[in-house]
């Protein structure tokens, strides 16, 4: 068990120790995003935007046009649905290299509740030309994540929780920083997952094989651009998919993928997602339940769709 | 100052006749800034048209994208690009979009257009200078409709609270908006207090479409070392255009054909 958000703050203050033009900017809440940790580390390079979203994402740009590269930070809800049209106007269409790294994404963020848990970033996001969209599966995955997106040119949303996480991967694997990992193989039905949705995908595929069901398992932490050969092959390979998110149904994985498939190789499908509802209070695992985003859910959509 | 004002009137012309040629566009917000832009452009600012990314360049964001016409005027009389691309205003394909994009204008520090981001993203380009140890400047100009929008004032906070003293904002202070005057439509009130009060320093130029007077403000925002400045100048939408002068209707259309030559035979001073 890890947290994203430490492996985010560790992996800034690596990059900061790399490159000075490293910058990063949050919004009041560096203690929750870990950021706080790259302010330690290198004061003059972390700015406290106050609580003004929008114009952090403003004077992100301004640093990414003067040749910095601006991780911009603050939970999900407040750092894409609030200042959407700055990152649309002033950050994606113009191609600037603006990295939003947020956290307390989904209903685990839990006893704040609705206004707190953004269930509709991953659409709202993928809806921008030149965005790219990483939603890491573990601690691990954010690390690799991160650098990564600091070595790439152009607009990046990374997407964590707040909760620490099952471990999925160990540090340091070269398939961290796939944009599609199939991380097991199977005939009968193909479960693409991301997030924290993927331990629960991989617990789901072993139910399933004690019922003769064999699933295969891929983590989709790169959900724009998809990896389409490698989702394109699975889906031939087992005739059926189910998408796996903690986000709303509309828009994000599921709809991607669906957006996919329709046009490449359309076959059944069903989602494991918040459908079309608001978050609430709650703990996170009830509202995990609550919401169906659990290993029984996937396991009994999967025999569903193959009626069995 | 001669010179500067045969370039102002060359500004104004090109404006009018791009906007005509493109059929629609904003002359009436990009004719109140022509004295603010030129005195910067061609006196104040540190910069080099045949060396667009030169380091330590000075940065100008028209935060009031929709005056695009005003800055290509300038940025075309200035040498960044052959002014033959007037003629291409707001067609497919064209270099000059209907607001400013950085992509494609040689000297567009920043694309804007959508009101308010432009001088958010300016605190940004100011904040590179300082981290870069650059004694450069980053110019702003923002309309007073322009100042309804909330991310102005949160970027105003930020700046002042860095003590950005290489941030120097000029309101286009035309008081009028598409709906009309601006006291009516939404009244900003008192801009220079409202500029002082977000720790600002303010300098106020009575006509704002006098060179001599923008050129002097100019000079003393730069020499302010205690923080962010305003130059906050009155100034007369559509200035120059008889017909145009103080009219809201002239916010967001072109001319006509006579239109366009009555224009320009006035500018010309005939």
């Amino acid at each position: 068990m890890a947290e994203m958000r430490t492996a985010y703050g560790q992996a800034l203050v690596e990059l900061g120790g790399e490159n000075e033009d490293i910058v990063v900017l949050d919004a009041d809440l560096s203690a929750s995003t870990k950021t706080s940790m790259f302010r330690e580390a290198f004061p003059h390079r972390h700015f406290n935007a106050g609580i003004a979203e929008s114009n952090m994402m403003g004077m992100a740009a301004g640093l990414a046009a003067s040749g910095k590269i601006p991780f911009a930070s603050t939970f999900a809800m407040f750092g894409t649905a609030r200042p959407y049209e700055v990152i649309r106007n002033l950050i994606c269409h113009p191609n600037l290299n603006v990295k939003i790294a947020c956290t307390h994404a989904g209903v685990t963020v839990g006893e704040d509740g609705a206004t707190h848990q953004a269930i509709e970033d991953i659409a709202i996001m993928r809806a921008l030309p030149n965005m790219r969209i990483y939603v890491p599966a573990d601690a691990a995955q954010t690390t690799a994540l991160v650098k990564k997106a600091a070595q790439e040119k152009g607009p990046t949303y990374i997407r964590m929780v707040r909760s620490a996480c099952k471990d999925v991967y160990e540090e340091g694997e070269p398939a961290l920083t796939k944009a599609a990992d199939v991380l097991k193989e199977g005939a009968h039905i193909s479960l693409f997952a991301c997030g924290i949705m993927v331990e629960k995908a991989l617990s789901a595929a072993d139910a399933l094989k004690e019922k003769g069901i064999e699933a295969e398992v891929i983590n989709v932490a790169q959900i724009k651009p998809l990896d389409e050969e490698v989702l394109i092959a699975s889906a031939k390979k087992t005739g059926a998919v189910i998408c796996c998110e903690e986000h709303s149904v509309i828009g994000g994985l599921s709809s991607a993928v669906a957006e996919l498939l329709a046009q490449k190789h359309p076959v059944k499908m069903a989602f494991v997602g918040i459908d079309d509802r608001f978050g609430q209070s709650g703990k996170p695992d009830e509202l995990l339940k609550e919401y169906q985003l659990t290993e029984i859910a996937i396991e009994s959509k999967a025999q569903s769709l193959l009626n069995k | 100052m001669e010179n500067l004002t045969s370039i102002a009137k060359t500004v104004r012309q090109d404006i009018v006749r791009m906007i005509a040629s493109a059929g629609s566009g904003h002359p009436g917000g990009s004719l109140s800034g022509v004295e603010i832009a030129v005195a910067l452009y061609f006196d104040i600012m540190n910069i080099d048209p045949k060396d667009v990314t030169k380091p330590d360049r000075d940065k100008f964001v028209l935060s009031k994208g929709h005056a695009a016409p005003l800055l290509y005027a300038v940025l075309g009389n200035r040498g960044y690009f052959d002014k033959a691309e007037f003629n291409n205003l707001r067609k497919f394909g064209a270099m000059l979009q209907g607001h400013p994009d950085m992509e494609l204008v040689p000297g567009v520090e920043i694309s804007t257009g959508s009101l308010g981001q432009g001088i958010s993203a300016a605190v940004g380009m100011a904040l590179a200078q300082k981290l870069d140890k650059s004694p450069a400047r980053t110019f702003v100009l923002v309309g007073d409709g322009e100042l309804e929008e909330g991310i102005v004032w949160e970027a105003l906070m930020s700046a002042a609270h860095h003590k950005l003293d290489n941030f120097i904002v000029f309101v286009d202070y035309n008081g009028l908006q598409i709906d009309g005057r601006t006291e009516d439509v939404m009244n900003v009130g008192n801009i220079g207090a409202k500029f002082a009060a977000f720790d600002f320093d303010v300098i106020e130029v009575e006509d704002g479409n006098d060179l001599a007077s923008v050129l002097a403000a100019a000079r003393k925002a730069c020499e302010n070392k205690d923080g962010p400045t305003a130059v906050v100048c009155k100034t007369i939408k559509g200035k120059g255009v008889s017909f145009m002068e103080d009219k809201a209707g002239w916010h967001g259309k072109a001319p006509k054909e006579a239109e366009t030559a009555q224009a320009l035979a006035e500018l010309e001073g005939r």
